[in-house]
């Protein structure tokens, strides 16, 4: 079990983003055109956070893109996924926002958490 | 070069490319091995080698014709032994050990494994038998159904799929892809699941189609 871990945690990120599901991130991702690669940045709110702390976590980003709702799961530890930046820290009950899902404009909007 | 050695399976977890792509992996510590007996030509009418995994806890519990046997090779008592053949050409002496190195530049292995065992399963389970409906006033739900004709022939023909044991069963896993060979660790990773829980015994063997593809 030992040596499981060992492995699966060589690719793993040391700098462990900091964010909950509630926060407001910019996801910068590597993406690669032909023979050239660019960043390219994906911000809206972590609906959900799964897997942990191992290798195989993942977490899920929701925005509104042209009205339309968008959502991307990425794997944490992904090297694709350049770094994750949290833009403000949202105040939340829920684990998982799903709920988010069914609503539109303001009902969608999460309240900032106030930080002492 | 011997064809392949005792392990077990560790568990899976993934492993990233650099372009993000997820490849699913079984950690298999594949030995060490040692040579506890060479079976040749002349002696056994066959040219093997037959294998020990490396277990240091195995010397308390051997008893005495297994001590015998691996005082024999001049190895400490193991607990799994399992034959493998010998390249032409090639020669292993008693002692001597195979390391997950052998796998080196083999693109692919089949691995040996017990099944996770399932208890007694009805059809559906163990057959992928259809059933019948939940609902609508079907009477008819989880049950094989018709096993055959009446009269004629009077009797069950042999092979009919039924109800009964299922997993606990020796299974090979083909051509899996060997996605890294950790000698320092003697950690085999390969692509895709493994017959059997983790902590379970394996042989692993390079698929016979795969050595060709081994030299180039």
């Amino acid at each position: 079990m030992d040596m499981l871990r060992a492995v699966g945690g060589e690719g793993l990120r040391k700098d462990a983003p900091a964010f909950r599901p509630g926060d407001r991130v910019k996801v910068h991702v590597r993406v690669v055109e032909g023979d050239k690669s660019r960043i390219q940045v994906f911000e809206g709110d972590v609906i959900s956070r799964r897997g942990g702390s191992g290798p195989t976590a993942t977490f899920t980003v929701r925005k509104i893109s042209g009205g339309v709702g968008v959502e991307r799961i990425f794997p944490l530890h992904s090297p694709v996924v350049e770094k994750v930046e949290r833009v403000r820290q949202g105040r939340v009950r829920q684990a998982k926002l799903q709920y988010l899902r069914g609503r539109k404009g303001k009902k969608a909007r999460i309240q900032e958490k106030r930080v002492r | 070069m011997v064809e392949g050695l005792i392990g077990r399976k560790l568990g899976m977890t993934q492993v990233f490319a650099e372009d993000g792509t997820a490849t699913p992996v079984t950690v298999l510590e594949a030995g060490p091995c040692v040579v506890v007996q060479r079976k040749t030509a002349e002696k056994d009418g066959y040219e093997a080698v037959q294998l020990g995994l490396v277990d240091p806890r195995a010397a308390k519990r051997a008893n005495r014709p297994s001590r015998g046997h691996h005082e024999k090779a001049g190895v400490p008592p193991t607990r799994a032994l399992r034959e493998f053949r010998l390249d032409p050409g090639a020669d292993l002496k008693p002692g001597d050990r195979v390391l997950v190195d052998i796998f080196r530049d083999v693109a692919k292995v089949d691995v040996v494994g017990t099944s996770k065992g399932k208890g007694f399963q009805g059809v559906m389970r163990r057959h992928n038998f259809g059933g019948g409906a939940s609902s609508h006033g079907s009477m008819f739900h989880r049950a094989p159904g018709s096993i055959g004709a009446s009269a004629f022939p009077s009797r069950v023909f042999p092979g009919m799929r039924a109800a009964g044991h299922m997993g606990d069963a020796r299974v090979t896993v083909k051509n899996l892809k060997v996605v890294r060979v950790d000698a320092e660790r003697n950690l085999l990773l390969v692509r895709g699941a493994v017959p059997g829980p983790a902590g379970a015994r394996v042989l692993i063997r390079r698929s016979p189609g795969a050595a060709a593809a081994a030299k180039a």
